[in-house]
């Protein structure tokens, strides 16, 4: 994927995204890039098309209208499956465990049929070590062998998270993989994700909780009513009179 | 256990069941061994994908008549241009490949339906089957075909028993086969379908490709199923063979045997598919259905997850099973705004 594109650097590119269901307009003229090893907040209301945003980039909706490119080439119509393997993984907001399978084979399955359709072919023991010290960033690997059902709301979370995490990727989005966690839990995973980040792994964090956006962000993008209404450094961001008034209440 | 161990071990098994059915010396057992271990293959060769991807097929019937009628189209052929006689192992290769392609066919239609709709779809498609079959002459229409069987085999003897030998192979392969998946990358794929698609697709799961091996296979094992049928029953009628008998069981059968594992379908079979002969014997044809019914309810009553689930459950006996299950919260529709 070599190009002379000048936003090369780009990892991900939105450009005039937009998603309707029926009659309401989710999403409209959504534009955005997102830089190589960026942290990014992407805040905004419930209901202002943040996960849709989500889902159309990792393809679980399709967009209608504008594009999608990451890391160098068009995705649009691409299997969602596909996207994941190019290097795009994402936890769901409500989480979504594999409930017959125990928390390590949760882990595995990214790890089959992601890292592993890249061309990378571990050992089974491999694999087993590589889940364990995933469900151990989490503080899940007491429960390796355990089922999903077993877990707490919170605890799923992480999971969603770890499993995200297993497919190795470029860009992380992480739909609020933080509501209902303690404070000293919340560090936790901050710690985790900034990790990641220092790693290489370009991060984008959807989140209501905004002590753990505004430590984490390097820029925050806001979402309401399906537009993009500000875009930038996230104390510049939070003094913008629209941002407060739309956001933050009047 | 490797798979060759299995496959073998399998084939020991095979031999000892047959050594006993010749060693009971009545021809009686062979019949109705036979539709016993037809049941094994069609409920195995239903749980990998209604199982194994959760995608209930009510249409068994349909692959089991393709298998059954290509036998008859290739007899037909045969009898009327006077060929050579087709060994048998050829007619279940090919019964099996016709099954196969139309149930990648029937896969890359329908598959994009879930729960109800889909069943309804496989159901459909049954229907559509049987009303080509009625209407198509050449293999006997709605009056049906008769074959005529040879009367012995070589070595083995009487024409049944060779029936039997061959549908006993058929089990070892369809069991060795859905063990195969279990146990590899592609069972753990079928297992993310069952579970939550979109999930699957965000852990790089190729759903949709997934789903098409699996409505192959299975319908290629159901399809091997049928292409002996026409020469053990003599007279194949379109009725019968698209009876709703086929659905039934081989949905029934995985289910009181469990359905996440191969061991499942296998006990359901022996289990129903005896009870349903010894029936037919003692009190009358008519009670199979009821029999089957009756168990069905008390399955999913007293024990979902069938008899291996019930095993699993006594042997684990987990201390927070006795607490209390908390169910696990996930929404269907995804995030839908």
């Amino acid at each position: 994927m070599n190009n002379t594109e000048p936003a090369a650097a780009n990892l991900l590119e939105i450009n005039n995204l937009g998603k309707r269901f029926g009659g309401f307009v989710a999403l409209e003229n959504i534009s955005l890039s997102v830089a190589k090893g960026e942290r990014l907040g992407l805040i905004g209301p419930n209901g202002s098309g943040k996960s849709t945003l989500v889902n159309c980039i990792c393809g679980t909706l399709q967009n209608e209208q504008g594009s999608v490119r990451f890391d160098g080439g068009p995705v649009d119509g691409i299997a969602a499956y596909q996207r994941t393997r190019l290097g795009l993984a994402r936890s769901f907001q409500l989480p979504r465990p594999f409930i017959s399978m125990s928390l390590i084979d949760n882990i595995r399955i990214p790890i089959l049929y992601t890292v592993a359709a890249r061309g990378i072919r571990n050992s089974a023991a491999d694999i087993d070590t590589r889940c364990m010290e995933l469900l151990r960033q989490v503080g899940l690997d007491a429960k390796a062998r355990g089922m999903p059902k077993d877990l707490t709301q919170v605890e799923m979370r992480k999971l969603e998270l770890a499993r995200a995490m297993a497919s190795e990727p470029k860009l992380l989005i992480a739909d609020e993989a933080m509501a209902g966690l303690t404070h000293s839990e919340i560090e936790d995973i901050l710690t985790l994700l900034v990790r990641l980040n220092d790693q290489g792994v370009t991060v984008i964090l959807i989140e209501h909780i905004m002590r753990a956006v505004m430590s984490f962000s390097r820029r925050i993008v806001v979402l309401v009513s399906g537009k993009k209404i500000a875009d930038g450094l996230p104390d510049q961001v939070m003094r913008d009179p629209e941002v407060e008034r739309a956001y933050l209440g009047q | 256990m490797r798979t060759p161990t299995f496959f073998l071990i399998c084939l020991i098994v095979a031999a000892l069941v047959f050594g006993a059915a010749i060693a009971i010396g009545n021809d009686y057992v062979f019949f109705a061994g036979y539709v016993v271990l037809q049941y094994v293959v069609l409920s195995t060769a239903w749980n990998i994908l209604g199982g194994y991807c959760g995608y209930v097929n009510f249409g068994t019937a349909a692959f089991f008549a393709l298998g059954a009628y290509s036998s008859v189209a290739i007899y037909k052929l045969v009898t009327e241009n006077d060929f050579f006689r087709m060994p048998m192992p050829v007619l279940i290769l090919i019964g099996g490949a016709v099954a196969g392609i139309v149930g990648f066919g029937m896969g890359y239609l329908t598959l994009r339906l879930r729960g109800a709709f889909f069943a309804i779809a496989t159901l459909a498609l049954a229907v559509v089957l049987q009303t080509l079959v009625v209407n198509w002459d050449f293999v006997g229409g709605s009056r049906g075909a008769y074959i005529l069987r040879p009367e012995s085999v070589p070595i083995i003897g009487a024409y049944i028993k060779y029936l039997f030998l061959i549908m006993l192979l058929l089990a070892v392969i369809a069991l060795t086969t859905a063990r195969l998946i279990e146990h590899s990358r592609l069972g753990y794929g079928f297992a993310t379908i069952r579970d939550d698609e979109l999930a699957a697709e965000a852990s790089g799961v190729p759903t949709l490709k997934l789903k098409l091996i699996a409505t192959t296979i299975s319908g290629a094992l159901m399809g091997m199923a049928g292409a002996p049928f026409p020469y053990y029953i003599g007279y194949l009628q379109p009725d019968s063979t698209f009876g709703l008998d086929y659905a039934v069981n081989s949905i029934a059968m995985p289910l009181i045997g469990g359905t996440t594992s191969w061991v499942g379908p296998l006990i359901g079979a022996i289990l129903l598919g005896s009870l349903q002969q010894i029936a037919t014997v003692t009190i009358s044809s008519a009670v199979n259905l009821l029999v089957v019914g009756v168990i069905l309810v008390a399955f999913v009553i007293l024990a979902p997850n069938g008899i291996v689930g019930l095993v699993r459950h006594y042997w684990q006996h987990k201390p927070d099973d006795i607490v209390g299950r908390r169910k696990v919260e996930t929404d269907a529709q995804g995030t839908v705004p």
